[in-house]
């Protein structure tokens, strides 16, 4: 009898829910039905009287983009949502998508790994959705889903971190790897005043950039003027919060005299930082890497990371929906050699191995890290 | 005369095992957690198809099934496993040192097929181990497959550590990628469809399946009464390691390639499917059926919410609803037809109280639609 009074107040709960459900779904489904049939009619029309509110609109175009013949929709792909990097991304997505008169969705699946991101790229491609822009959590496995996409006509772009050539018709390049690692280890040189113990720190070890960079950096710390620097140990933070805090806690116990912990992923940066804060190491152990300017700030400030390097994820977004855009509208086809022109980022040209290289990074420090907002 | 003590023995099963008590009217055969499956894949194909006209298309269907195949290989053993009232934490693990396996022997040179079956030997040596552990050594099966669950994976990164392997054959492809000729069927969802009819046979119409009920329900008994308890651990253990091997090939026939990582936590979702499913997580408990449709209902579920660009992890909300709902109602059901004593009006309450839930289900559903659909 205890439980009776369970069910009534259950019960109640029920009724209240059915009540709800019964005013609000039905508003959801009845605009996203007419379209269905008649890909070819104009969805706009049949619903003009919705212009002001904004709700039904957009659920037009969330389930519609296809049917809708002038109205693109693109896709912008991160590793993972939750992301401050590629959130940041898709501002410079949206601003793109101002310019261009076409909508962008952001969809990426909850963690980064290659069997969701699938998932929900085979979702968008059964949507029809104009253009994708992924940035890969496997090269090679999202390759097949990519040649899927283009099979069914629609074109896929990589930025960020590239899926096989086979898979995509460009990618979109962050910066030239060379580049990256020489400008971390020109960086982990300057903190650690040209010698002693260095370590990296970071994203999963399957992430294909990442590994890429460390490769690059291992060259880079071979010729003379680095002989001086020793890497002592790579970990990994698998790109989380705390597992990144712990790696780099693990690092400043087995190695007490280290002085640079490199960290090429925004989220394995931050951590390490406030690692060395925590642990009072300001000054002896110095934090450098890839970051965000908005995430970086305080440790910039603090000493624990007095510089570090970056370029404009904003930028990066920004590109890869233009490029996207120039491969549906035809203006080009990925061939190496071809050029178009990104609003205010100017002319780009694809090089030989169907890239589109952003541009050089930018380092940060005390100096001009107020300037950057992101 | 000679029939009438027969219907009387039967009336008494059912309590000893508790499952037979529905099935005693009409209406309460209804009450039954497949039917509530059928019931709720239905309803998700009726919402879906009017929320989005791309819902209801051969090739996209054909498209996400293969996404769901590797946990359903691997749901078929749990589902025997679970029966028992044993866990296997290490498949997705084990899937990914077999993957893996293949591919560095690939790497090295070997034939992909000569590979591919390397693979399955190591996969049923990895299930084997657990057996041997969870019955001659008669550790909790929890504790053995958590072991081996970080073991497997580490094996995994021993061979191909930060490398891939890649370039697999065609032909070896076809197999993760290929759809029977002339058809839109994936090779994988053939083939799981034929294994979900092997597995579903072996738990409900042999000897084999009645003891996996028999040492689930109360092992002990089992033993006093003769089952070869230790025997058949060792035998479903492998069984699950040989699948995962499978579910390990098509996956990487899929992806066209492997790195260490591949499959990483697909185990909860096995689980979850199984679970979901109707199988008690106690043992004793549960029908083939019952997975397979569980299965479908995930995957039509999470493809039609993918098709209206929800998240992932809203996504993860909603299953995650719909399992612990899948947990409650046979509870209720099981308490409202099992004794007569109860008040119809009682009856009446939690009936109501179970649609509540569901309702408030449904109102998820939508909800979870509103902030996708309002702003991206």
């Amino acid at each position: 009898m205890r439980h009776y009074k369970l069910f009534h107040v259950l019960a109640a709960l029920a009724i209240v829910c059915l009540l709800l459900s019964a005013c609000s779904p039905a508003a959801t489904p009845e605009p996203t039905q007419p379209p269905a049939p008649p890909p070819t009619e104009a969805p706009a029309a049949t619903e003009p009287p919705a212009a002001t509110e904004p709700e039904p609109t957009e659920a037009m175009e969330a389930t519609e983009p296809a049917a809708s013949g002038g109205d693109k929709t693109y896709v912008l792909v991160p590793k993972n949502l939750g992301n401050p990097y590629f959130d940041t991304g898709n501002t410079g997505a949206q601003e793109a998508a101002e310019e261009l008169g076409v909508t962008v969705l952001y969809q990426g699946s909850a963690t980064a790994d290659a069997t969701e991101q699938i998932q929900l790229i085979n979702s968008l491609i059964a949507q029809n959705v104009s253009g994708l822009a992924i940035s890969a959590n496997d090269a090679d496995a999202l390759a097949p889903v990519g040649q899927d996409a283009m099979n069914a006509g629609i074109p896929v772009v990589s930025w960020d971190s590239s899926i096989a050539t086979e898979g995509r018709m460009l990618h979109i390049n962050q910066a030239e790897a060379d580049g990256i690692a020489a400008v971390q280890i020109q960086m982990a040189s300057d903190l650690a005043g040209g010698e002693g113990q260095i370590a990296i720190l970071s994203a999963t070890s399957t992430a294909p950039n990442q590994n890429a960079w460390i490769e690059l950096m291992e060259q880079e710390l071979e010729k003379p003027e680095n002989a001086n620097l020793e890497l002592v140990a790579t970990v990994y933070g698998d790109d989380q919060d705390e597992k990144s805090y712990n790696e780099a806690l693990g690092l400043m116990q087995t190695y007490p005299d280290l002085k640079v912990i490199i960290a090429p992923t925004t989220v394995g940066i931050a951590a390490a930082a406030r690692a060395v804060q925590d642990e009072n190491r300001v000054g002896e152990v110095m934090v450098t890497g890839l970051g965000t300017p908005n995430q970086m700030r305080e440790y910039v400030k603090s000493g624990a990371s007095p510089q570090f390097a970056l370029w404009n994820p904003a930028d990066l977004g920004y590109l890869a929906i233009y490029a996207l855009d120039a491969l549906a509208n035809g203006t080009i086809t990925g061939q190496p050699g071809d050029t178009f022109t990104a609003g205010k980022l100017g002319e780009y040209t694809v090089l030989e191995d169907t890239s589109v290289l952003l541009g050089p990074p930018t380092v940060f420090d005390e100096n001009n890290i107020d300037d950057f907002d992101f | 005369m000679t029939d009438t003590p027969s219907p009387a023995q039967k009336t008494q099963r059912p309590t000893l095992i508790n499952e037979f008590a529905p099935r005693r009217s009409f209406l309460a055969r209804f009450q039954r957690w497949e039917w509530m499956l059928v019931a709720l894949i239905i309803a998700v194909i009726f919402l879906n198809s009017r929320l989005s006209p791309f819902f209801l298309n051969g090739r996209n269907i054909s498209r996400t099934s293969s996404d769901f195949m590797e946990m359903g290989m691997m749901m078929l053993p749990m589902v025997f496993i679970i029966i028992s009232g044993n866990i296997d934490l290490s498949v997705a693990s084990n899937l990914g040192m077999c993957a893996s396996f293949m591919g560095w022997l690939f790497n090295q040179g070997v034939n992909i097929w000569v590979a591919a079956l390397a693979a399955l030997l190591l996969g049923m040596l990895g299930g084997l181990m657990n057996g041997l552990l969870i019955a001659r050594l008669k550790i909790p099966s929890l504790v053995v497959t958590l072991g081996t669950f970080a073991f497997f994976r580490g094996v995994a990164y021993v061979l191909l550590g930060d490398q891939a392997a890649r370039g697999y054959p065609a032909a070896f492809k076809y197999i993760g990628q290929g759809m029977l000729p002339g058809t839109l069927v994936p090779f994988s969802v053939a083939l799981f469809a034929l294994l979900a009819l092997i597995f579903g046979l072996v738990l409900h119409k042999t000897t084999f399946g009645r003891y996996l009920f028999a040492i689930g329900s109360n092992q002990n008994s089992s033993i006093y009464s003769g089952v070869p308890v230790e025997r058949i651990k060792i035998i479903i253990f492998t069984l699950s390691g040989l699948m995962a091997a499978l579910a390990g090939l098509i996956l990487a026939a899929r992806f066209g390639s492997t790195r260490p990582d591949i499959g990483t936590g697909l185990e909860l979702s096995v689980i979850t499917a199984a679970v979901l499913g109707g199988v008690d997580i106690n043992g004793g408990i549960g029908t083939m059926p019952g997975a397979v449709l569980s299965l479908t209902l995930i995957g039509l579920m999470r493809f039609g919410m993918g098709l209206l660009n929800i998240q992932g992890q809203v996504q993860g909300i909603a299953i995650g609803m719909l399992l612990i709902l899948s947990i409650l109602l046979p509870n209720i059901i099981r308490q409202t037809s099992g004794t007569k004593a109860l008040l119809k009006r009682q009856v009446f309450w939690r009936v109501l109280a179970v649609a509540g839930i569901f309702a408030l289900f449904f109102y998820f559903f939508f909800w979870s639609r509103a902030p996708v659909l309002a702003g991206g």
